[in-house]
């Protein structure tokens, strides 16, 4: 199969062979027969990887499940995901995480890497068995209690030490659970106007700040979700700055939403749609973290996308679910906040989005330059493209997202998973 | 005046005296032999209750019963809400029932801007959470006025838990649009962490700011704020922001107290201050029925009806 006219990273046009679910040579005017799509230079990416996908199978096949969620992914340009474990029950042992990888194998749309907890059933006390995961045939090599913080600092410790046995990393959602007990949104102006109870942003910063340390001195692998705070980045950017194996994702709707949106949007205050943890924090944070995803300080885009059914979310704030999906809109939002604000190149994006989550979580298979003997894991964007976004046109089973009627740029033309489409013309295969 | 009263800040100046205004109408009403009006006949209030509030309750009821309007009374308790029923269908069911207005008390902040985006009647905040109360705000009003003489340039205190305060919030707005300056006086882990940007002032001090006030509106601390560190204990924060007989003496001779109810008699108010002849607490009371008849009365679009 050749691939014609693609520009790789955004470079000139090329053509690129596929054969055997690998790329076999990247050149131009390529000859030879076969099958032939045209990929009317659009910009060829890596297959994206997502770090951060919550599937919600087992359990809450309601909102998601993992055949809808990977449809999803592929529809947003991804190869990879990886599967949150606060399912239910929770991936907290071999058989679980074995059947989440095993159902995402045969639905086939993408790849499925299991996350495994850090604690049995989320719940901060003991540790899960973190080596029986890693040896499955899932090969877990992230664990993360997400969701939850795993905010005792013993067990942390242990956490970090135990997985460096099979080079695995903790993924901590960072939010110390006494000073966000009943929070609802960003602690600052506009939780004080509108009453709500506040998620100060120290109680993600602390956590941050205790766990660099903890990395630094068991010389584990620390990855960080979701950052939201500028303060969180100038930490990360000090633990860095020592050396420190300190990585970090961000999600599209902290590079673009701020929490103005619940006093005054289109949909209302106190719209549920706009609820999320961590929350959605103010502009000054929102500049921070674009800056930091640009230099370096932040890894990762990673869309933390958490499927609700419509119930979860039309309700009064304070009873709604917290969270946003966000696979079919990831690359978008990252061109309208970064690509397009000068801030990072498709290179740069490639890096964010495909090869470094790869890298953190020991996708062997997932986040290479497109090259000659590189597992053909491919997506075409359309970055001229520009449309409103439409809930009702998404493959996830659930519709929460918050950027209903906005227009964003850019469009998924294609997708490749070991050189079989699962997206062509934008529609799933 | 917009379809409906959400916050006390949806209101203008002009909004807000006209509220005054009619009040100071209806209340003439009130104290005829035979109080009631024709006024909201054939319209539907309904009361949609999902905390207890029996005062707030009451109030909203009587003032559409004077205004002759029908009045259901809708309590979470012993209701299919109870039951596990939503907010929406809640709403949905009340739609269909025809409510001309509908009077929500949740403890949920914004519930009422979620029901307003479910109904087509008028929606009238009777208290959401820790947000706001603007109907209690404007009761507040109008007690400061008749006995203040007016608004404009009064020095107001706010004292006590503004951080969970509903009423603090809706006076602030409120007095702010009138003319009045409000300084909020509490410890500083009762106050919310942007609050310097609100149009008042703010004091941890009750003693410096008492000598200069003419009104002093003193808020009920919550139980269970009470184990929650938000100050040491009872006793400590009585001394530091109660309205004690030595306190109540460094007030101005014609400045006036007020509480929302329902007080803690010894915690943040003294006996003899909540009941001397400078104490508005009961008037609030009556002049609760007569600002929400007003509501009712400009919301529901009157006589035009």
């Amino acid at each position: 199969m050749i691939i014609r006219n693609v520009r790789i990273l955004g470079g000139e046009p090329v053509d690129v062979r596929v054969g055997d679910g690998v790329i076999a040579e990247v050149g131009a005017g390529l000859t030879g027969g076969g099958e032939e799509i045209d990929g009317g230079g659009a910009i060829a990416l890596p297959g994206l990887v997502d770090l951060h996908t919550h599937l919600r199978e087992p359990g809450r096949e309601d909102a998601e499940t993992v055949e809808t969620g990977t449809r999803s992914a592929a529809r947003g340009g991804y190869t990879a995901v990886h599967a949150m474990a606060n399912t239910s029950p929770v991936a907290d042992t071999a058989g679980v995480v074995e059947q989440v990888w095993r159902l995402g194998h045969e639905h086939g749309h993408c790849d499925v890497q299991p996350v495994g907890a850090v604690t049995l059933g989320l719940e901060g006390r003991q540790l899960a068995e973190l080596g029986a995961m890693a040896d499955s045939a899932a090969r877990v090599r992230v664990f993360s209690d997400d969701g939850k913080c795993v905010s005792d600092a013993v067990l942390m410790r242990r956490a970090l030490e135990y997985v460096k046995a099979f080079d695995g990393v903790v993924a901590q959602h960072a939010q110390e659970p006494r000073l966000t007990e009943s929070a609802q949104m960003n602690e600052g102006v506009v939780s004080g106007r509108l009453g709500l109870t506040g998620w100060p942003a120290v109680a993600e910063e602390a956590i941050i700040a205790r766990d660099c340390l903890l990395a630094a001195h068991v010389g584990s692998r620390l990855h960080v979700c979701h950052v939201s705070t500028a303060g969180s980045v100038e930490i990360l950017r000090w633990a860095k700055s020592k050396g420190w194996d300190v990585t970090a994702e961000v999600t599209p709707h902290h590079l673009l939403l701020t929490d103005e949106l619940v006093e005054d949007s289109p949909v209302g205050a106190y719209n549920p749609i706009y609820k999320v943890n961590p929350p959605l924090r103010t502009r000054a944070d929102v500049e921070a973290l674009r800056e930091a995803l640009a230099d370096g300080t932040i890894d990762v885009v990673a869309t933390d996308h958490a499927p609700h059914p419509v119930e979860d979310k039309e309700s009064e704030w304070s009873a709604a679910a917290m969270g946003m999906i966000g696979l079919e809109t990831a690359l978008s939002v990252v061109q309208e906040t970064m690509v397009d604000t000068g801030l990072l190149d498709w290179p740069g994006v490639a890096e964010r989005m495909s090869y470094a989550p790869a890298r953190i979580g020991r996708l062997t298979g997932h986040g290479h330059p497109i090259e000659a003997g590189a597992p053909a894991n491919l997506t075409l964007y359309d970055p001229s493209h520009r449309s409103p976004v439409d809930p009702s046109s998404f493959a996830s089973r659930s519709r929460n997202t918050p950027y209903t009627g906005l227009t964003l740029p850019g469009r998924v033309v294609a997708t490749f998973l070991r050189g079989k489409p699962t997206v062509l013309e934008g529609k799933l295969v | 005046m917009n379809r409906d009263l959400i916050s006390a800040g949806d209101l203008t100046r002009d909004d807000a005296l006209l509220i005054l205004d009619t009040a100071e109408e209806l209340a003439r009403v009130s104290e005829r032999s035979i109080k009631k009006l024709p006024t909201l006949r054939g319209r539907t209030v309904v009361n949609l209750f999902f905390e207890d509030s029996t005062r707030t309750r009451i109030s909203f009821e009587a003032a559409a019963k004077r205004l002759s309007a029908d009045v259901i009374n809708f309590s979470a308790k012993g209701s299919s809400v109870s039951k596990g029923e939503s907010l929406k269908d809640t709403a949905l069911t009340l739609e269909a029932m025809g409510a001309d207005a509908v009077v929500i008390r949740h403890a949920a902040s914004g519930a009422p801007h979620r029901l307003a985006t479910w109904v087509h009647g008028s929606v009238v905040n009777a208290g959401d959470g820790t947000h706001e109360h603007p109907t209690q705000a404007l009761l507040d009003a109008f007690s400061m006025r008749r006995r203040l003489g007016g608004l404009d340039g009064r020095k107001i205190a706010i004292v006590g838990d503004v951080l969970h305060s509903r009423v603090a919030r809706s006076n602030v707005l409120l007095l702010h649009t009138l003319g009045a300056e409000v300084t909020l006086v509490a410890p500083p882990t009762l106050l919310p962490v942007a609050v310097d940007i609100w149009p008042c002032a703010v004091s941890y001090d009750l003693d410096a700011v008492l000598p200069k006030s003419d009104a002093v509106m003193m808020l009920r601390v919550q139980k269970e704020r009470m184990n929650a560190s938000y100050f040491p204990s009872e006793r400590e924060y009585s001394r530091r922001y109660g309205l004690d007989r030595d306190r109540f003496a460094k007030m101005p001779d014609d400045a006036i107290v007020m509480h929302p109810g329902p007080m803690n008699r010894g915690m943040e108010i003294a006996a003899e201050v909540a009941d001397s002849p400078r104490s508005t607490i009961v008037e609030q009371v009556a002049n609760g029925v007569t600002i929400r008849m007003a509501v009712l009365y400009l919301l529901l679009g009157g006589d035009t009806a």
